[in-house]
């Protein structure tokens, strides 16, 4: 099918099969940082938004992405301009391996456009549904929080100031 | 300062193995008959691929009989065929390869398989395979089953049982965990022109993995060069020929293409390595006082189909089998056993995870039967620098348990623990639980644990460090950087760090071990001190300086101390040859000397010098009405030497409690009969971000003098004390002795609804 949708700001019109798993097609489209950790749903790691909404690729097809807005880790911010969640991610110690932080920097993006003040429950909520096996969540939670800070102009991006971090 | 890796992963451009595949890639992927028809032993009467071949897209279908070489894969024991050929030994063995043009392809392909397996009789139970009338793994052998028995011995352990007045004897078991790395098994592979294979993977060991190929293959290992990028995790797990084999039996097999292999996350379950469950009989003997006198246990760990490191995690687990403490009298046993089950390797604490529960939960009853505080039971009997450990080699080395009880003690986890189980809310039961374990760094004597680090000054003028052990997300390499930086005194960004690549890089060994910083570190500093020796002597002509000594490296240049002048690295650079712009150097592991006569039959890597210690504590509240063990608090006071990185060390103690938490509670691995109930992630349960507490992390103050500035590894002990501490919060909670791990609320309810009598068989 003839499929048009907008990837991480950049419009689309390709030629893709309409049952494919989107997983697939946003890897092939060269959105690596689209990791697949199970491919039925339970990790997240294949986490994008979707009109900025939170959404597991692994079980999306490609033909629900026509005319949608597709938003990836790497569309949330760049090296010079990391999105405020990237940003403290990187500097409170939230990312080990990496593999899941990508969906889960998805994941905490969209509770920060939802809910600019979270609570440390509401932002384990918000990442309930994405596996980190390396690190037990704790800086996860921390980061997300620092985010919302810095979001909210209260803290500097990428400050360290709780971590205990040398 | 951040981490290195940090901000790259976050921003979701780190490549790992599988995103770096080219697109003209085939796809290869094993054919698993047992995981199919749920027969674990079997004979195989034939492999059919002709419906697979007539596949659109199916390019080849390889079997045994394409293997070249002894088709016999493993680290120290190479028992486990590439592809088998006569028979399969667990469910996940594979019996055949197949190559196709797609993904699409090769699921077809795979799915038209057919395969005549005639049902062996098979073996499940450890103690049953030591039966002898017991069916046997691997026919023929001489051993049976029985894959290796060892034994310690330190003084006279019987005897002293005998004559210890108070003796608690118990039997425990520990259960199959899965790595569950987010990152599954893959790589891609390339025969070139010149007879290189070209291999990218995910693993620990890119170094052995050579030898391991070779090997199977019949290749000359240096002809295969493996390159290892960041790991989406491997705890162990990827420690050992994983994809490797299969991806380079499908290399030599594709006329030149690259291949690539992923498993799925099914069939990483399935094919992918684990914990060893084991059983383990226990005797633990003191004075009134509570001075231990003597300790006598036996271990029996499942190491499944194949040996892989059995052996080696069987021998770790009985080294540290009487815990950290002062024991004269001391008697371990442990058989490591063949069965049907998945194969069993290592896995984050590395048989020691095995024994913890154990060691402490008799600790734990020892106290109680004594009417002593838990903490100043240990506190009695912790190791201290200088002592005579349970095996008996003297640790010259920094031992800091009485630190980490200093700290832990003096927590208000600790201290406040009456009030807290006293606030307990309705239908509910609070209780406070402690464990005190140690693990210990490196590859133990015999097996000689050494890196090589290379540093090199790019034309840039900044530094590259090229790595030998795989970063496999304990933040090795980003602590590379940072002791590279720090020695040759340069802005963090100045330091450019090439992942473990055989053909740039040295051999360091595995990433494992809680040696990984520890000894490449040092190597590091080593070959950055000669790096700094050199480009003084070197900058002295362009300086006008009579001597080195007057010189100093400052960020980008090297400067004259008395007037401050100074020449630019990447002018200095562009002087020197290549090879003049390159240090290399090498550190080894010192080992335990004198080392005592106390171990019977252990290969290589036995004793052990240098320990990370550890005191965990953890909070429960346990819902009478439905069993369930909520961890509300957790604290990690960890003694890994001097802390290089507080933020690393942190995530280590905590990823670390957090896997041990999910051992102990969550992690609900099902057999039967050799196949696998818990198939994915819906039915094996990983702790979320709702199901775990702020696990505090703490350190203890220590310095361990031959550590690259004072460390210790601590990606190991991390994980040991969760187990034992939960299960002494649950019998603080409610008086119930928890011996079977996990902790899953039936067994707790159960356990509950037997009431006082319980705890026996839980």
């Amino acid at each position: 099918m003839r499929l048009c949708f907008t990837l991480n700001g950049q419009a689309l019109d390709i030629e893709a099969e309409a049952d494919r798993r989107a997983v697939d097609l946003l890897r092939e489209l060269g959105a690596l940082d689209v990791k697949e950790g199970c491919g039925t749903g339970e990790c997240g790691a294949c986490s994008v938004l979707v009109d900025g909404t939170h959404k597991l690729s692994c079980l999306m097809l490609a033909a629900q992405l026509q005319g949608r807005e597709v938003t990836t880790a790497a569309g949330l911010g760049a090296p010079e301009s990391p999105h405020p969640v990237q940003a403290a991610f990187a500097a409170h110690g939230a990312v080990q391996c990496g593999f899941c932080t990508p969906g889960m920097a998805v994941a905490a993006a969209a509770l920060l456009a939802q809910n600019p003040d979270p609570s440390r429950e509401d932002a384990r909520r918000a990442i309930s549904g994405n596996l980190c096996r390396c690190t037990g969540y704790v800086k996860i939670v921390d980061a997300v929080l620092h985010a919302a800070r810095a979001a909210r102009g209260e803290e500097e991006n990428g400050d360290d100031n709780g971590g205990g971090a040398t | 300062m951040m981490r290195a890796d940090a901000l790259d992963k976050a921003l979701g451009r780190e490549r790992y193995a599988l995103d770096l595949a080219p697109a003209d890639c085939l796809w290869a992927g094993a054919f698993r008959p047992g995981g199919l028809s749920g027969v674990a032993h079997g004979r195989i009467v034939r492999i059919d691929a002709t419906a697979a071949l007539a596949v659109p897209g199916v390019v080849r279908v390889l079997t045994a009989a394409d293997v070249p070489g002894t088709n016999l894969q493993g680290i120290m024991h190479k028992d486990q065929p590439v592809l088998c050929g006569d028979v399969i030994r667990h469910a996940g063995d594979p019996a055949a390869l197949v190559l196709a043009k797609s993904a699409q392809a090769l699921r077809a392909g795979l799915a038209a398989m057919r395969a005549d397996i005639a049902p062996l009789p098979g073996v499940f139970d450890p103690v049953l395979a030591l039966k002898k009338d017991a069916p046997l793994v691997h026919a023929g052998r001489a051993g049976g089953n029985l894959l290796l028995g060892a034994e310690i011995a330190k003084g006279d352990a019987a005897a002293a049982l005998k004559a210890a007045p108070v003796v608690v004897r118990r039997e425990f078991s520990t259960p199959v965990q899965e790595h569950a790395f987010l990152e599954t098994q893959g790589g891609f592979a390339q025969l070139l022109a010149d007879g290189t294979l070209d291999m990218t993977v995910s693993t620990q060991a890119p170094f052995r993995d050579r030898f391991e190929i070779g090997h199977a293959l019949g290749l000359d290992p240096m002809r295969v060069r493996v390159r290892s990028p960041y790991l989406g995790g491997g705890f162990g797990g990827k420690d050992g020929a994983t994809v490797q084999c299969l991806l380079a039996l499908a290399a030599l097999h594709s006329g030149g293409r690259p291949v690539r292999m992923s498993w799925d996350r099914e069939e990483s379950i399935l094919a992918g390595y684990k914990r060893h469950a084991v059983r383990l009989r226990y005797a633990l003997g003191a004075e009134r006082d509570g001075t231990l006198t003597a300790l006598s246990c036996s271990l029996v760990y499942d190491t499944g189909a194949y040996a892989h490191l059995g052996v080696e995690v069987m021998e770790l687990g009985m080294e540290h089998a009487a815990g950290p403490y002062r024991i004269p009298n001391v008697r371990v046993t442990g058989r490591c056993v063949y069965t049907n089950n998945p194969i069993a390797g290592a896995f984050r604490g590395f048989g020691v995870a095995q024994v913890s529960p154990a060691f402490e939960g008799l600790m734990d009853e020892l106290a109680a039967k004594l009417g002593m505080d838990p903490a100043a039971l240990r506190r009695k009997n912790a190791l201290r620098r200088g002592d005579v450990n349970p095996c008996g080699v003297r640790l010259t080395s920094s031992v800091g348990l009485a630190e980490c009880l200093d700290v832990m003690e003096s927590h208000e986890f600790w201290t406040g623990r009456t009030r807290w189980r006293a606030d307990a809310p309705r239908f509910a039961r609070r209780g406070t639980g402690m464990a005190c374990v140690c693990d210990s760094m490196g590859y133990g004597r015999g097996l000689a644990d050494m890196a090589i680090a290379k540093v090199e000054l790019a034309e840039d003028g900044g530094f590259v460090v090229y790595s030998g052990v795989s970063d496999m997300g304990q933040g090795n390499a980003a602590a590379f950087a940072k002791l590279a930086a720090q020695e040759l005194n340069q802005e963090p960004g100045a330091v450019h760090l090439v992942q473990p690549d055989t053909a740039l890089c040295h051999p360091s060994g595995s990433s494992s071990a809680g040696r990984t910083t520890y000894t490449f570190g040092n190597a590091l500093l080593r070959a950055c001190a000669a790096m700094r020796a050199k480009l003084l002597v070197r900058a002295a002509l362009p300086l006008l300086a009579d001597e080195a000594a007057s010189l100093e490296l400052a960020p980008g240049v090297v400067r004259r101390k008395d007037d401050g002048r100074s020449l630019p690295l990447a002018a200095l650079a562009r002087f020197l040859t290549r090879d003049d712009r390159i240090c290399v150097a090498e550190f080894l592991m010192p080992v335990a000397q004198n080392p005592p006569n106390t171990g019977k039959g252990f290969a290589i890597g036995f004793p052990h010098l240098f320990f990370a210690y550890a005191a965990h504590l953890a909070r429960v509240e346990i819902d009478e009405l439905t069993g369930r063990v909520r961890v509300c608090d957790y604290l990690a006071v960890t003694d890994g030497g001097r802390v290089l990185d507080r933020s690393c060390f942190d995530q280590q103690a905590q990823g670390g409690a957090a896997q041990g938490l999910g051992y102990a509670l969550f992690e609900d691995f099902r057999l039967e009969r050799g196949r696998i109930l818990t198939r994915d992630l819906s039915t094996y349960l990983l702790p979320g971000a709702l199901d775990l507490p702020d696990i505090v992390s703490l350190a203890a103050a220590g310095n361990e003098e031959t550590g690259p500035r004072g460390l210790k590894g601590v990606g190991e002990v991390g994980f040991d004390g969760a187990a034992p501490a939960v299960a002494a919060a649950i019998a603080d909670a409610c008086g119930l002795r928890l011996r079977h791990l996990p902790f899953t609320p039936e067994r707790v309810l159960a356990a509950l609804r037997r009431g006082g009598k319980a705890g026996r068989r839980a």
